[in-house]
């Protein structure tokens, strides 16, 4: 009964976008459903929260006559991830990026009141046509609530390597992060197609950009830290398709953040904005693409499905498509913004953009590659020494504006007004360049730049802060110096990681012992294990240094619904590194287990860090929704 | 916006973004990793035998101006298994067949050969899986047809097939 319910919300939701459309077209005429168009987005952002709750409880109950329910869940499974599985698959989880959606559009209904009334409706309205691709995905060919007949009695579970509390947070944080940029790509569809691309779009974007930016770089950083820990590589990237394929967006929308405060506050760059804001929403949808499709071979190939990669190709080549073709046509007619000179905020920001694009551009030529190379008959896989090679000297420079931007003026500035800074900041990058040097000579430019850099920009990110009164301080300008300090500590994370860290494999018979990096590890013994639904064994490990001793117990586990073998890694961590211990198969002739140890320094500074940036992200975000909205200012529509 | 053509390029990247996603959809993947060393010399090796009572396999045995089948197999391995009454075939028509284990033992190749029979005139250990991967291969089982000029002519991926067997025999006539 539940099912039918929810399969009857969803379509009911469906309706409400097509009302929600209708209201929007007549905008073009009379304008007579116009009326129309906020109820209808409410209702629907409701219908589908039904939806998602009666989803949750086939779940939760193990509904077994629900082919979904039956075929990601188990009876055994743990309750958490009964729940966690019912957006661990594809259908949950459009259901849940069309839910969000839907709220997403209630809420713009509901609290937008700085954009006038046509554009809003031409936002909505675009948004309402986003929502029934969608829809018509869910509902001709990823039914949740399809049922099952006869039920089988157990259900098939879920692959081991997503029963994890990571998981329970990872997809859903990206695609929350995506259907956010889908909102900013229905405003600036919307702005194009009213001409209204001023700073008061700007104003009613920029919450959307700046929330679907935290909920990115959560989900990146989350991400990370899951394949970190549970693919037992001590790896913490990988340049995995799939992972490229939420960096991407994650890039568009860090530059768009940047480019829609220059719109929004010196009414600059609209062309660009526009243009950034449709290049985030097409990268999130080849990213929805990547993982679904299968076309390029990735960890995360458990998501696979051709068919289904054909439809979300399709909604994503019709919706960019018209969207660039619109861009093209319009946006010569949408007037030049405010001139800048080349010092000066907006001029930093736009080599912040510029930068952003470029590491973008890299990641998309790497990623599409291999595909392009099969096409002209030969085989090819991209891996991190491009990536690497590729990408970090940009990344370099891009901190290297982001020493100076913050402090410059807007509009036109001065170096020589920040000549003491920029010794100061020379000095800490020598220094510490040097320090590095001094104490590891071997390692390479690039960790020892990136330590130097971090150490810069962790300086510099706080002196925006300088000669205000910080109780009186927008909380935006803390969001900002927050987040460009937390990039500091990731990227200190990132180059102590990959320029210091030290790998020990040996093979141990209980007794012995292994030495990395002044750790002392003993195996002391080896023994079977057992959790809800799998069988493993676990290794029992003592690590010492300086006097310390810390017991670790690696696993490697054995699931049976699926069949399927994981390792489980033991991590120890301490303020400055962790140790991150794998135990593997036995070697049979000898009877010694293979133990792989690392010893990573400040590795855990690289999540942190990206924590620090999605907070930041909140703090600036809650700034702009606590701030009383602006009386009507009189030039708030004076853009055109 | 001095040029408006610049306009029309984030189009065209999209266009070009959707063409290869499209090739990829509707073009099968083809997951076979193909040797770069076909059509190549031999590369120089030599390899201590496989197990007791045969003889192990250096490049140098190979260069008698015959043309042969060189068969890459290992003891654990299923499909090599189910190639063997093939190979047994091929041997029956004449064909000269070595081999080389990768990463086995010697009492693991003994009871494989006890049980599966043993076509080979001779079969190398490769331990470390360096012929191997010498010879561009990157799987078991592969089976390679080395000509009479000492060159790699053909790679078989996978196990050979009854329907292999006539084609095979066609590439070795083709090798002399």
């Amino acid at each position: 009964m539940m099912a039918e319910a929810g399969l009857a919300a969803l379509w009911l939701a469906a309706a409400m976008a097509l009302l929600q459309l209708a209201g929007g077209l007549s905008l073009i005429g009379d304008g007579k459903l116009a009326s129309l168009i906020r109820p209808a987005a409410m209702v629907q952002g409701a219908l589908c929260v039904f939806s998602f709750c009666a989803l949750i409880w086939l779940f939760w109950i193990t509904d077994l006559s629900v082919l979904l329910v039956a075929s990601n869940s188990h009876i055994d499974k743990p309750a958490i991830f009964k729940i966690a599985g019912t957006w661990g698959n594809h259908e949950g989880s459009m259901l849940l990026w069309v839910t969000v959606m839907a709220l997403s559009g209630a809420a713009i209904a509901l609290l937008e009141k700085r954009i006038d009334a046509k554009t809003l409706g031409a936002t909505l309205g675009v948004q309402a046509v986003v929502s029934l691709g969608f829809f018509a995905f869910l509902l001709f060919s990823s039914n949740p609530f399809e049922r099952l007949v006869p039920a089988p009695a157990q259900g098939a579970g879920l692959n081991p390597l997503l029963q994890d509390i990571g998981l329970a947070f990872h997809p859903p944080t990206l695609y929350i992060g995506y259907v956010g940029l889908s909102v900013a790509f229905s405003f600036a569809v919307g702005a194009l197609l009213t001409r209204q691309v001023g700073p008061a779009f700007a104003r009613a974007m920029r919450p959307w950009v700046l929330g679907a930016w935290i909920f990115l770089t959560l989900g990146i950083t989350a991400g990370s830290y899951w394949a970190y820990y549970e693919l037992g590589w001590g790896g913490w990237w990988f340049w995995d398709p799939v992972e490229n394929a939420s960096l991407m967006p994650w890039l568009a929308a860090t530059a768009l953040l940047h480019s829609v405060s220059v719109l929004a506050t010196r009414n600059a760059l609209r062309a660009w904005t526009i243009m950034l804001a449709l290049v985030a929403f097409a990268m999130s949808m080849a990213g929805t693409f990547l993982v679904r499709s299968g076309v390029l071979t990735s960890v995360h190939s458990f998501a696979v499905d051709p068919e289904r990669g054909a439809f979300i190709l399709t909604l994503m080549l019709v919706y960019t498509g018209a969207a660039f073709v619109l861009f093209a046509l319009r946006i010569g007619t949408v007037r030049q913004g405010e001139p800048f000179q080349l010092v000066s905020r907006e001029g930093a920001i736009v080599a912040n953009n510029i930068f952003l694009s470029v590491i973008l551009g890299i990641v998309l030529i790497g990623t599409l590659y291999p595909l392009a190379a099969e096409a002209l008959g030969d085989k090819i896989s991209v891996g991190p020494p491009y990536f690497n090679k590729a990408t970090v000297p940009i990344a370099l420079l891009l901190m290297l504006a982001l020493l100076l931007g913050p402090m410059l003026r807007w509009r036109r500035d001065e170096i020589a007004r920040h000549k003491y800074w920029l010794v100061g900041f020379f000095a800490i990058i020598l220094w510490s360049g040097v320090a590095v040097w001094q104490f590891a000579p071997g390692v390479g430019i690039f960790p020892t730049l990136g330590i130097a850099f971090a150490l810069a920009l962790a300086v510099a990110s706080f002196v925006p802060l300088k000669g205000r009164n910080l109780l009186r301080t927008p909380l935006p300008i803390y969001g900002m110096v927050i987040a460009h300090f937390g990039l500091a500590v990731s990227v200190f994370g990132m180059a102590s990681e990959s320029g210091f860290s030290k790998e020990s494999l040996t093979a141990l018979s209980p007794g012995q012992s292994a030495q990395v990096a002044g750790w002392t590890v003993k195996l002391d013994d080896v023994n079977p294990a057992i959790g809800d639904n799998w069988v493993g064994i676990q290794g029992e490990m003592l690590a010492n240094r300086g006097g310390k001793t810390f017991a670790l117990h690696p696993q490697s586990r054995q699931f049976f619904q699926p069949e399927m073998q994981t390792s489980e890694a033991a991590l120890l961590t301490r303020w400055n590194g962790q140790l991150y211990a794998v135990l593997a198969q036995p070697d049979e002739r000898t009877g010694k287990w293979q133990v792989r140890l690392w010893w990573k320094p400040y590795v855990t500074f690289i999540w942190f860090g990206g924590a620090l940036v999605a907070l930041g992200g909140l703090i600036a975000l809650l700034g702009r929704m606590l701030r009383r909205p602006r009386k009507p200012a009189k030039n708030n529509w004076a853009s055109e | 916006m001095t040029r408006p053509w610049l306009l029309w390029l984030p189009l065209a990247v999209i266009a070009f973004i959707g063409g290869l996603a499209i090739y990829g959809l509707l073009v099968p993947k083809d997951e076979l990793v193909r040797s770069a060393m076909v059509g190549q010399k031999l590369p120089q090796f030599a390899l201590a035998p496989a197990t007791a009572g045969v003889q192990g396999l250096a490049s140098s045995d190979m260069a008698d101006g015959k043309p042969r089948l060189l068969n890459i197999f290992a003891s654990w391995c299923i499909p090599c298994k189910a190639e063997a009454p093939h190979l047994e075939t091929l041997k029956k028509a004449g064909v000269e067949i070595d081999a080389i284990a990768v990463r086995d033992r010697p009492e693991d190749v003994a009871v494989f050969l006890d049980q599966f029979g043993n076509p080979f005139r001779r079969i190398g250990a490769d331990n470390e899986m360096a012929v191997q991967l010498m010879l561009g291969s990157s799987g078991v089982p592969e089976t390679y047809v080395i000509g009479s000029d000492g060159k790699i002519s053909y790679q078989h991926i996978g196990d050979i097939r009854e329907e292999h067997v006539p084609m095979l025999l066609e590439k070795l006539a083709e090798a002399k």
